[in-house]
């Protein structure tokens, strides 16, 4: 290891930087689509027993925070925002820009993990008897959802840190800027499915 | 590097020689060389499948307890599935033959995300590692993990369903790499309509693992959380529904198997123009075929239900769905016959097992039909008859296929030639020791023989023991095969660059390929089927 010769070669000029460009983005675009099967069987799921067991599904959807739910939801939204500020600084090559709006970003995204841990806090440890994923199949979507989802925004704050550490060492430019592209798609992904949680699991019962 | 650039002791440099040492390939981003790596990988897992296999059908020799346990035997069949499907042919003939293939035929000098690529094999490989976990911890779900049977607190669940989650991700990985090269990477002239039929399958096929893996993904993992965290989904004491899960394993898993198939119908594609001397007839139809097998596969999940609690409704939609599914199917097999008919034919291995492959998965095609008449199936319904069905369409479908298809390229691959003789023989025994195998057990299905049971009725034994002599035979066929083909990447006679005298672009490069597979991107002005005499003119390799 680090001897350089000792290395595997590379091919020469296999890509175009161009073709790279499009081919990331399009790669993204069906990475995305895995992504929506992925909750999409999950929605199925939740529709399914949404379906069968609709009054408790009712009933239980009350005793969520809407409001921390609805805080969530415009944290993650003025997130996205963020993440298209950042795409297009890079895309004018002004590092230091991409740099703070990466930290606004992530900063988002920690508000948004947050509140989360309140609002699991309130179901296992504060209330009597503790709500846990067993308690019913409502509370098993709730965590799985909510959970997998979470799960997906510390993925994206580790790829925005790494688009971060990258700026600071002034890589982007007007003719490189595909990664931080490729992960604002990302993240805009993680904020849609949340638009879709947020409504199915805390406002379909009505406000409490 | 230039092209034709030789060692000091005056060899041609090609991507084996071109580095050294064990590093030069774990660290390889290069296709040609993880298409490799990949290729021994599944060999390995299908040689520790086959034996599973084969600990099968020895206890099924006799009536009664013959060598071991019932609770053995569930391990054993359970092991056989599981290694079989999500190490050896899921990944199959698109990992590696697809792997060493795909930027050739389409005259790239690696697939877009070379990187990933590398990312992608060790991924499997670390899958493949924690599947073996399980095996030390006595899994004996079947590969299928049924609710509620896979939900009562089980680690070895735990453990096997965090592996395939691992190789379902290595396999989107994959179908993702290959979609956005087929896409992307042409060489100029390269166009859809030139693109040759195994790319078209590789194309379908990774679409499938794109859209149906990440649903297998979640549901395994739904049941992961169910076993530690009793979320209650799969489980009927929580008000949970097991064939909730059913529904949705097999929205991948039916589509799976064309995953597995699709690319060995491309492997057959293109071998039979060559040694038929002809060019393929009805390109058009066969690539709509392809993309038609691979749409309709997501509409006929529900055939697996057609006796687990399903509306009527349900069942002759889903009915009718499936023998749809026969239409391309057909359009293809019709296809490779309207090839070969008045081609002037030549017997070379591969041609042998292009033409096992059509013979056989007539048989498995037909028999579909069987299953998917709503009548038929409440009785084969989960007997030896589904059994016979799904091995003539993954063993004689996609196994014969990626076989057929490492004969055909392996002088592409190592520049060398296997022995023809011991070649064909050992095809003889695979195809008599496989069609000996099965036959009976689709009497036995007839016959209300269920699948997965460890003893039966003494009137079965005679067929369960045709049954088990010829798994052996097939099995001595198999082991010539890997033995040949091993003996050869080392020992083989050097052979010409093109000795099946192709017009595919793959075969217009050195054999082996040099790293950089061509000395510079190719342009691509002619169809790549133009065979035969009277079509020289508009089949002129291409340069």
């Amino acid at each position: 290891m680090g001897h350089h010769e000792s290395l595997p070669l590379g091919h020469t000029h296999f890509a175009e930087p161009e073709q790279v460009y499009h081919s990331a983005k399009f790669g993204m675009w069906v990475f995305l689509a895995t992504e929506v099967h992925l909750f999409g069987a999950l929605f199925c799921t939740f529709a399914v027993y949404r379906w069968r067991y609709f009054e408790d599904f009712q009933q239980f959807a009350l005793s969520l925070n809407w409001r921390l739910g609805g805080l969530n939801t415009i944290v993650l939204l003025t997130s996205s925002y963020f993440m298209v500020r950042a795409v297009d600084a890079a895309q004018k090559g002004l590092n230091k820009k991409v740099n703070s709006f990466c930290n606004l970003t992530l900063l988002c995204a920690l508000t948004f993990l947050v509140v989360k841990f309140f609002e699991y806090r309130a179901k296992l440890i504060l209330h009597e008897p503790p709500i846990f994923p067993h308690s019913h199949i409502f509370y098993g979507l709730y965590f799985t959802m909510t959970g997998i989802h979470g799960l997906h925004v510390l993925l994206g704050m580790g790829a925005i840190w790494w688009l971060k550490m990258r700026a600071k060492r002034e890589e982007f430019s007007v003719t490189y800027y595909t990664p931080v592209e490729v992960v604002g798609l990302y993240w805009h992904l993680v904020d849609v499915v949340w638009i879709y949680l947020f409504p199915l699991l805390y406002l379909l019962g009505g406000l409490a | 590097m230039s092209a034709h650039a030789a060692t000091a002791d005056g060899k041609q440099l090609n991507y084996l020689n071109c580095e050294k040492g064990l590093w030069s390939w774990i660290m390889s981003i290069d296709h040609k060389r993880i298409g490799l790596m990949y290729l021994a990988s599944i060999l390995s897992f299908f040689v520790v499948g086959g034996v599973f296999a084969l600990l099968v059908r020895a206890e099924l020799f006799s009536h009664g307890k013959t060598l071991y346990g019932p609770d053995d035997y569930n391990v054993f069949f359970t092991l056989h599935g599981v290694i079989m499907i999500f190490l050896f042919i899921v990944p199959g003939i698109p990992a590696t033959l697809g792997n060493f293939l795909l930027p050739l035929m389409i005259g790239a000098k690696d697939v877009i995300f070379p990187r990933l690529n590398r990312f992608t094999y060790w991924l499997y490989l670390f899958g493949a590692a924690i599947a073996f976990c399980a095996i030390f911890m006595r899994l004996d779900t079947g590969w299928t993990f049924y609710a509620p049977y896979s939900i009562q607190n089980r680690w070895a669940v735990v453990t096997a369903t965090a592996a395939a989650f691992f190789l379902g991700f290595a396999s989107i990985l994959t179908g993702l790499n290959f979609l956005v090269t087929i896409h992307n990477m042409r060489a100029p002239g390269m166009t859809w309509g030139r693109l040759p039929l195994f790319v078209w399958t590789l194309y379908a096929s990774a679409i499938l693992q794109i859209v149906a893996t990440p649903v297998i993904g979640i549901t395994l993992l739904l049941l992961l959380l169910e076993n530690t965290m009793g979320i209650g989904i799969f489980n009927p004491a929580a008000g949970g529904d097991p064939v909730l899960f059913e529904h949705l394993f097999w929205f991948y898993s039916h589509p799976v198997v064309y995953i597995m198939i699709l690319p060995a119908m491309g492997v057959v594609s293109e071998i039979i123009p060559v040694f038929s001397k002809k060019p393929i007839f009805g390109y058009k139809a066969l690539v709509y075929a392809s993309v038609g097998i691979a749409a309709v596969s997501f509409l006929v999940w529900g055939h697996h239900m057609f006796v687990a609690g399903m509306s009527n409704l349900s069942r002759y939609i889903f009915s009718f769905l499936t023998f749809f599914v026969a239409v391309p199917t057909a359009v293809k097999v019709f296809n490779w016959v309207s090839t070969m008919y008045k081609g002037s034919i030549s017997w070379d291995t591969p041609m042998l097992y292009a033409m096992a492959f059509v013979f056989l998965f007539l048989i498995a095609g037909t028999t579909g039909v069987h299953l998917a008449t709503l009548g038929t199936d409440a009785h084969y319904h989960d007997t030896y008859f589904v059994v016979a069905h799904f091995h003539y369409t993954i063993q004689g479908g996609a196994v014969i296929g990626l076989f057929a298809g490492l004969h055909f390229w392996f002088p592409k691959m190592f520049g060398r030639m296997y022995n023809e003789k011991v070649a064909k023989f050992a095809w003889l025994f695979l195809f008599i020791g496989f069609n000996g195998t099965f036959i009976p057990q689709f009497i036995l299905g007839m016959e209300g023989m269920p699948r997965r049971y460890y003893d039966y009725p003494i009137e079965f034994e005679p067929l369960h023991r045709i049954s088990s002599i010829f798994a052996f035979i097939n099995a001595a066929g198999y082991a010539m095969v890997l033995g040949n083909l091993f003996y050869a990447v080392f020992k083989g006679k050097k052979c010409e660059e093109n000795p099946f005298h192709s017009l595919s672009l793959e075969w217009t490069t050195a054999s082996p390929p040099i790293h950089d597979n061509f000395v510079q991107i190719p342009r691509v002005t002619t169809w790549t089927y133009g065979y035969g005499a009277e079509h020289a003119a508009e089949g002129e390799a291409v340069h």
